[in-house]
């Protein structure tokens, strides 16, 4: 189903009860990527490997390959102890001059349920960098999230999230993940 | 006449370069000044050189183009109908616009936005709309020649599905310019099987480009800064490896065989911050190395002047391309590569072994920090040196230790000499 017929779909979601489980899952999806974004802007990094499901795919892909099929991406994880790898690694090994990062999430779309057990969802998201010798917050990065969740004892988990980002080039380097 | 009449100005308002002393210090204006900059792309990337511009597998078919660069210049590489590769400036002869603005793309010929002046895929002027003018008025001039006013044209050289361009035409034959031990180095990468692109990296680096080719010269660096490299035994100080350097100087290739890190001797640890010992990986293949070359090296970096990195990291394979911009920054284009006869297990183990590299990169994100830093430095506490001092023995050339500065003096050699410095 294409998204904006799912989008449609869910919108025509009859009953009463259908439309408030819809606005429930909303809900749910934002303040999962609330946690996330506080998560990568702390650089708890080990908490935000926990947000991933054992077979993850996760991966940060410039729109350029992405819209001409080509698979690299600038951090490329297909499950989650590559994830958990990433995080130690850049707590505790990388060496890249200390900075504030902000991670705003925004305008979520929720597609609804794939049949899978999988809940599709879209957002935008902007990071924005400040390194301690300049005196601007600049922004660093941007693009859209295109995930699947799905519930792991009761709560969501991400199994696919594509960081898609528009920005042609990256400022230096991503030292810290979106 | 003089205002300030002290003799004790050190700002000078017109600059004499003179190189102090020999090649173990290198002064700050080599990276920080403007006339310097113009002169090495005047002298360099427009000189006697081949510059990467792009590679075989981007524009297979006729009438496929890429956009690209020759140092700072943008050129388009495009294949034309006959199978020939060109590479011509992105500038209308007429109002020069760069008039090519996609990427990459398939075209059956040029057309500028602006007036519709229309070239072949050689870069030859094919069109000018109302060239005769209308009822008899305006228009060119009678005398107006197509055939003398073609895209600027410059010389083609492809190696193993490699592209490159010069703007001279008596730049010495591609082999002759790597010289043998560079070129056995590019054709182990580039073995003859046929490239597949997997994608691309770009990112700016606030720094000079010449740092980039130093940094891949300073196997030094890599024993101390990269833990990655040193904890799972891909370079170590004590590893076999090698420093290798054209005869000329501006060539090198950084090369190292991988060892298993309990080997690593007690003494050479201890003097390596980054050695963590015990150490280990949730996902281990991600460093798996799959023996697929023809070389006694897992990893190569060959730095291939003036703008071409080929990296051969285990089984992570790319081109880095630089294309400077002023003497504080140069852009980054990587084009990530595996081999159309891989299966998908192995795109898969190049992808994954792909987040050592680039500007996210366990060794890349540090790569580009480093340089940045150096540059900063260069920038707030200017006009100084720096030192290159480390295995003096060997003045400038091939060395076979990692504790060792020698490319970079041979780069310098070579550079003092086309820049008449």
């Amino acid at each position: 189903m294409s998204e904006a017929g799912a989008v449609l779909e869910a919108g025509a979601a009859k009953t009463r009860d259908e439309r408030l489980d819809a606005l429930l899952l909303y809900q749910e999806v934002n303040e999962f990527n609330a946690a996330y974004a506080a998560a990568l802007d702390e650089q708890r990094l080990m908490d935000w490997a926990e947000m991933f499901t054992e077979d993850a795919f996760y991966v940060v892909i410039s729109r350029e390959n992405s819209d001409r099929g080509l698979p690299v991406g600038l951090i490329y994880c297909d499950s989650q102890r590559m994830i958990y790898d990433r995080a130690y690694a850049l707590a505790k090994t990388t060496m890249f001059a200390p900075r504030y990062l902000r991670h705003i999430i925004g305008n979520l779309q929720v597609f609804g349920e794939d049949g899978h057990g999988r809940i599709r969802a879209r957002a935008n998201y902007a990071l924005i960098q400040v390194l301690y010798d300049r005196p601007e917050a600049k922004l660093h990065q941007v693009g859209a999230y295109h995930d699947l969740f799905r519930r792991v004892d009761g709560r969501l988990k991400l199994c696919e999230r594509r960081c898609v980002y528009d920005s042609l080039l990256v400022d230096n380097a991503l030292c810290l993940p979106v | 006449m003089d205002g300030s009449g002290n003799g004790r100005d050190t700002v000078l308002l017109e600059r004499q370069y003179l190189w102090p002393g020999d090649l173990t210090e290198i002064p700050d204006w080599v990276y920080t000044d403007e006339p310097i900059y113009r002169r090495e792309v005047e002298r360099i990337f427009h000189g006697p050189t081949w510059n990467y511009v792009a590679l075989e597998a981007e524009i297979p078919n006729p009438g496929d183009f890429i956009r690209s660069h020759v140092g700072p210049t943008p050129v388009v590489v495009a294949r034309a109908k006959d199978g020939d590769i060109s590479v011509v400036e992105n500038r209308c002869v007429h109002r020069a616009a760069e008039f090519c603005r996609e990427l990459s793309g398939t075209v059956n010929e040029f057309i500028c936005p602006y007036h519709q002046w229309t070239y072949d895929l050689k870069g030859n002027l094919i069109g000018v709309p109302f060239r005769r003018g209308v009822g008899g008025k305006g228009g060119m001039p009678p005398s107006f020649n197509l055939a003398e006013h073609g895209l600027r044209k410059l010389k083609v050289s492809a190696h193993r599905g490699v592209v490159f361009a010069s703007y001279r035409d008596d730049t010495e034959p591609f082999a002759d310019y790597l010289g043998p031990d560079v070129l056995r180095e590019f054709e182990a990468t580039f073995d003859g099987r046929k490239l597949k692109v997997l994608g691309h990296y770009r990112h700016s680096l606030p720094g000079n480009w010449k740092l980039y080719h130093e940094n891949l010269k300073d196997p030094y660096h890599a024993t101390l800064l990269h833990t990655f490299l040193v904890t799972f035994g891909l370079l170590v100080a004590g590893n076999r490896s090698l420093m290798l350097t054209d005869k000329s100087g501006r060539h090198g290739v950084m090369a190292s065989a991988k060892s298993d890190a309990s080997r690593v001797a007690a003494d050479a640890k201890k003097e390596m911050r980054a050695f963590r010992e015990g150490m280990s990986l949730r996902e281990p293949r991600f460093m798996d190395f799959v023996q697929e070359f023809d070389s006694p090296w897992s990893v190569t970096m060959a730095t291939i002047w003036p703008n071409l990195i080929v990296q051969r990291e285990m089984n992570t394979l790319g081109i880095r391309q630089i294309v400077p911009n002023g003497p504080h920054e140069f852009l980054m284009k990587w084009t990530m590569f595996g081999f159309e006869s891989d299966d998908e297990q192995m795109t898969r183990h190049r992808l994954r072994q792909g987040n050592l590299m680039g500007p996210a990169g366990f060794l890349g994100l540090e790569d580009n920090e480093a340089m940045k830093f150096v540059q900063d430095g260069m920038r707030r506490v200017p006009d100084k040196r720096h030192l290159v001092k480390l295995d003096a023995a060997t003045e400038a050339g091939t060395a076979d230790t990692l504790i060792s500065e020698a490319a970079i003096r041979a780069m310098y050699k070579h550079w003092r000499r086309e820049m008449g410095l």
